[in-house]
């Protein structure tokens, strides 16, 4: 493997652990709000909004495990296994039809 | 509750029209993307297309909080634009983003494709030609192309976020009730255009800036060969047999 190739995926492990710091950033972004954050700020839901933003329950909301208490750690873990699984998912299908159709 | 903040587009705040609109925009970009992934990717570039992908997933989980009381990421795209060419980074950023909406909650399903054109699309195609146009006719080692680079991070992200403030702002016009009560997105353009576009100018577009130029220098230094549109030694030998032949 190429030695530059190496150097980034020891970038990326590093990357994978610290990711949890982007739980630090507390606050709000812009036009990303839940629905009782909305109502806060404007006193109502928009319709529209509240029916759509029920559609799809993702596995893993936030990354975070459902149910899992609220602890940093437990949050913190969860963060990173979901940081794997992305890699994991991501590089892998990607290296996997990338070699399929790759010419030389 | 101590959670990752939602940092997509999420379901609900794009109505019908401005969704399906971007999805009929998306199949056939993907569908193109595809295409010249399939034809023209080299299968040295296959483990670095495979890091992009797994890169921009885990960038854009690191939410960082600027002045302001807001918070919000870089993308990578710019980098996986400028080094893998801006179609294969289409597929890359997009089966990130698809990954984080399905499984992660981290933007809405109706808005995958929304939020591939803006990330996906947008930045990795204003990156790189920001990039050429800036480092036209420079050597490949020259530090001119590290500035280029960096400035081709924070405008994409700028004008990624023009894009994303667009789509929330149109809603209110788009979709209300008789009353004039909006169903969608509240808020309208002179409020959402530059809330997206100044976090993003004071803050995250500095952050995707230095992240460009920090990989771009680090392969400006190692392997220029591995750039986008550079050709490799053995090419170019093989061009110089040709014509010599």
């Amino acid at each position: 493997m190429d030695k530059i190739i190496k150097n980034f995926a020891i970038g990326l492990v590093a990357l994978i652990i610290l990711a949890p710091l982007g739980l630090l950033a507390v606050g709000e972004t812009f036009g990303e709000w839940g629905p009782e954050e909305v109502k806060e700020k404007l006193g109502f839901v928009p319709p529209g909004l509240e029916q759509l933003s029920s559609l799809w329950n993702a596995p893993m909301p936030d990354y975070a495990l459902p149910g899992q208490g609220e602890s940093m750690s437990v949050a913190a873990m969860s963060y990173i296994l979901s940081a794997v699984i992305g890699v994991i998912i991501c590089g892998g299908l990607l290296y996997f039809v990338g070699k399929k159709v790759a010419k030389d | 509750m101590i959670r990752g903040e939602i940092m997509h587009i999420p379901d609900g705040y794009l109505g019908p029209y401005t969704y399906i609109a971007l999805w009929i925009i998306m199949i056939p970009i993907w569908y193109y993307a595809g295409r010249k992934l399939s034809t023209e990717l080299r299968s040295r570039q296959v483990p670095l297309l495979a890091l992009a992908a797994a890169f921009s997933f885990v960038i854009m989980m690191f939410n960082v909080p600027i002045p302001g009381g807001s918070t919000g990421h870089a993308v990578g795209a710019a980098i996986i634009g400028i080094v893998l060419g801006p179609w294969a980074a289409v597929i890359a950023i997009s089966v990130a983003l698809v990954l984080q909406a399905l499984m992660f909650g981290d933007g809405g399903i109706t808005a995958i494709a929304a939020n591939c054109f803006n990330m996906a699309v947008v930045m990795p195609f204003v990156a790189y030609y920001v990039y050429k146009l800036i480092s036209a006719g420079t050597e490949v080692a020259s530090s001119r192309r590290v500035i280029a680079a960096a400035i081709a991070g924070y405008i994409s992200l700028v004008i990624a976020s023009a894009f994303t403030g667009f789509e929330f702002g149109i809603q209110p016009i788009l979709h209300h009730t008789a009353e004039g009560v909006p169903l969608y997105m509240p808020y309208p353009l002179s409020v959402t255009v530059p809330a997206m576009v100044l976090e993003h100018a004071f803050g995250f577009g500095i952050l995707e800036a230095l992240i460009t130029a920090l990989i771009f220098a680090y392969i400006q230094r190692t392997d220029t060969t591995l750039l986008y549109g550079e050709k490799s030694a053995t090419q170019k030998m093989k061009k110089k047999n040709t014509s010599t032949a």
